[in-house]
């Protein structure tokens, strides 16, 4: 935390991007893998700042926003249950399943609450033996190691009230859903970082080779965006296509193989249906056999959900990279934060939300020019 | 008698959605976080069932005439948990939240009422340091608290001690501040910091350690506003940007005024540990409550003056110019980011939530 003003230093950055704008000879599409490397672009502005011929491509890297309605909706039964205390991280209380989200479930006095930490839930655990504590466990490779730690400590610590209600998600196989897309546009990827500091980036070379793609692991700060884009549009230019790691300072190529086998001990792959896209093959984890008694699925028998997306959300084209927000009919009018008809609209780091809080309107530099603040 | 009725298309400049808050049959917390949902449930719920011009002013305080004499009326509820915390406690917000809502319309708050809730089984010792507490802002305020009253609910209605407090106080002649007066060229000016006060409070009540104890910046402004009101009387207008941040009271100035508001980022003063703790939790320390700063939007001709009697101050003394109000995109507020980009700041809808990764 203590260097991350230099990540964000004016000089360096308008360095890399004069860099950037004289490398680029001609139009390339670049896609953004994870939602907080979405938030910084739109936050910092930095989509304004690059040539025009780079367009970045804001990928189905939002844990929030890809997680089914089903699972969403399986979270709001279990959470209504009476003797039920479920414990989540914030903001999937805004996620809207068919109809509520996990707010309304509380106001009808339904014991919902935020934990900053899975060990945080099985604590609660442990205070009230007499209550069933669920945690709703989703995201991505980087969440996905603690929620396996905290079912590993539930079973050695034989806390028999504690579950977990999972819906985790792999990126690789979505690179490659997406590039087996018949709409593909995308020509490289810019991959997120912190995922790769738990997995490593042994899962990439295959991929960049079979689809002809570069790949560049890059991180979260702005400084660390555009030198991902830089080595990208390097790569694209010269008709390249390897695995770079432009975020050495977090990512080992091996990655951390202590998170990796606590992985493999508690979870298994399984196909799992993403929030827009369907079911993508071999993307997701669900609790292995062995850990079958912690799972909140099986623990509440969750079925006979009625789930029903609005049909005028058309979230599923924005994860998928065919459509930017602002694209869809309903952006910024029957579709806000406020009333989100999907989950891209809901997360902070969804690209629609990202879009609407900082891009709302069009404003050019250029506009502003003839405001020079004091 | 009426004349014949002639059909007319309706006029729909003035509607407002006659199902509001149609999406949350209940209240849910969003609706007390100072952003959207505040205001809808105040404009589809309150305003309408309360009527009266006075209300429709919408500020931190209400400006009466009595008598021929112009007062500040304001009133605020204090909910916070845990009731004691760095740098502050329930008590001292209660006075100081109240006497800066006063101080907000330029007034020297004079009297205040205190409103105890308390939930049974809470230790009569903490009550007595609460209202110790209390006594003590007062007296450093300069405001008396002058009359009270106390209720008991059952256990497990309440958290303890909920305190509601109303003040009143004079508005000195020729002081007359509110969003309206803001014209483009205006200066904003921030106080100080922001965002301590929101940080302190949640490190306490989720058991987050930041490596350093976030103090809250809770004071009595009054002082402050005095000293920037002899350099001139003409400032137009001045907010508390507690729940919701800076962001919303940013907001709430740009939609009253409608005028537009540029801030340049790198000129907001966030204090390393908040800005740390804002990374760690995903939240923007735009939206984070203060309870010690305020944020002026000044003439042009007097900004320079007026930063240096608030730099004078000790609850100036890291006072800055963050921005101007423009003519372009009313109603919004558009940062300037540190690349040189632009974005949006918006007003925050509910509660900010902590993100998950």
């Amino acid at each position: 935390m203590k260097y991350i003003d230099e990540f964000q230093d004016p000089g360096l950055a308008r360095r890399l991007l004069d860099d950037i704008h004289s490398t680029v000879t001609r139009p390339w599409a670049l896609m953004e893998v994870c939602g907080g490397q979405t938030h910084t672009i739109i936050r910092h502005g930095i989509d304004q700042l690059l040539p025009d011929q780079v367009e970045l491509i804001h990928g189905p890297g939002c844990p929030v926003c890809v997680t089914p309605l089903e699972v969403i909706d399986k979270a709001l039964e279990i959470a209504s249950r009476p003797g039920v205390i479920f414990c989540s991280f914030g903001d999937m209380l805004r996620v809207p399943g068919t109809g509520r989200d996990l707010f309304q479930v509380r106001s009808e006095g339904g014991d919902v609450r935020v934990v900053y930490s899975p060990l945080d839930a099985l604590r609660v655990a442990q205070q009230n033996p007499e209550r069933e504590v669920v945690f709703f466990g989703i995201g991505f490779e980087t969440t996905a190691p603690p929620n396996a730690m905290t079912v590993y400590q539930a079973r050695k610590l034989g806390i028999p009230n504690f579950s977990l209600l999972v819906s985790h998600v792999r990126v690789p196989p979505a690179i490659e859903a997406i590039m087996q897309s018949p709409n593909c546009r995308v020509q490289a990827f810019l991959a997120a970082g912190h995922v790769c500091s738990v997995m490593g980036i042994g899962e990439y070379p295959e991929l960049a080779e079979r689809f002809r793609v570069p790949i560049v692991v890059t991180g979260f700060e702005p400084l660390d965006i555009l030198e991902g884009v830089r080595r990208t549009v390097l790569q694209l230019e010269r008709g390249e296509h390897t695995v770079d790691n432009a975020y050495p300072r977090a990512v080992r190529p091996e990655g951390n193989r202590a998170a990796q086998a606590m992985l493999e001990d508690v979870f298994e792959v399984t196909d799992r249906a993403w929030r827009g896209i369907g079911v993508i093959p071999a993307s997701g984890w669900r609790l292995s056999s062995r850990y079958r008694d912690y799972d909140a699925e099986h623990r509440f028998s969750v079925t006979g959900i009625d789930t029903r997306e609005p049909a005028e959300c058309r979230s599923g084209e924005v994860l998928q990279g065919l459509l930017k927000p602002h694209e869809c009919e309903a952006f910024g009018t029957t579709c806000t934060p406020r009333n989100p008809l999907g989950a891209t609209m809901v997360s902070s780091e969804g690209a629609c939300a990202a879009y609407y809080l900082y891009r709302r309107l069009d404003i050019t530099t250029a506009s502003l020019e003839a405001s020079p603040v004091v | 008698m009426s004349e014949t009725t002639e059909l007319r298309a309706p006029d729909l400049t003035a509607w407002t959605c006659p199902a509001p808050l149609r999406d949350q049959p209940r209240v849910v917390m969003g609706h007390g976080g100072g952003g959207a949902m505040s205001a809808e449930l105040v404009q589809h719920v309150f305003a309408p069932a309360f009527g009266g011009e006075v209300l429709s002013q919408l500020g931190d305080s209400a400006a009466v005439s009595l008598g021929g004499v112009r007062l500040a009326f304001s009133t605020d509820s204090f909910v916070v948990r845990p009731l004691f915390f760095p740098g502050g406690s329930i008590g001292d917000l209660a006075v100081n939240g109240t006497v800066n809502d006063l101080a907000m319309s330029g007034a020297r708050a004079a009297y205040l009422s205190c409103g105890f809730i308390l939930e049974e089984g809470v230790e009569i010792a903490v009550v007595a340091r609460v209202a110790e507490l209390m006594g003590a802002a007062a007296r450093a305020a300069g405001v008396e608290v002058a009359t009270g009253d106390t209720k008991v609910v059952e256990a497990g209605h309440g958290d303890g001690i909920f305190v509601n407090t109303a003040g009143i106080g004079l508005i000195p002649a020729g002081v007359d501040m509110r969003p309206q007066r803001v014209v483009p060229g205006d200066v904003v000016i921030v106080s100080g910091a922001i965002g301590v006060h929101g940080v302190a409070i949640m490190s306490v009540r989720e058991g987050l350690e930041f490596g350093v104890e976030i103090e809250s910046d809770c004071a009595a402004l009054g002082g402050l506003v005095e000293a920037m009101l002899a350099v001139t009387p003409d400032l137009h207008v001045l907010r508390d940007p507690t729940r919701g941040g800076l962001a919303a009271a940013l907001n709430e100035i740009a939609a009253a005024s409608g005028t537009g508001v540029v801030i340049q980022e790198r000129s907001v003063p966030v204090p390393p540990p908040v800005a740390n703790a804002c990374a760690i939790l995903g939240l923007d320390p735009m939206y984070v409550a203060n309870e010690g700063k305020l944020v002026a939007f000044v003439p042009r001709e007097h900004a320079e003056a007026v930063l240096g009697a608030m730099r004078a101050h000790p609850l100036g003394a890291d006072a800055t110019v963050i921005g101007e109000a423009v003519e372009a995109h009313p109603g919004m507020v558009v940062a300037r980011t540190g690349l040189g980009g632009t974005r949006v700041v918006d007003l925050p809808i509910g509660e900010q939530l902590p993100r998950i990764c």
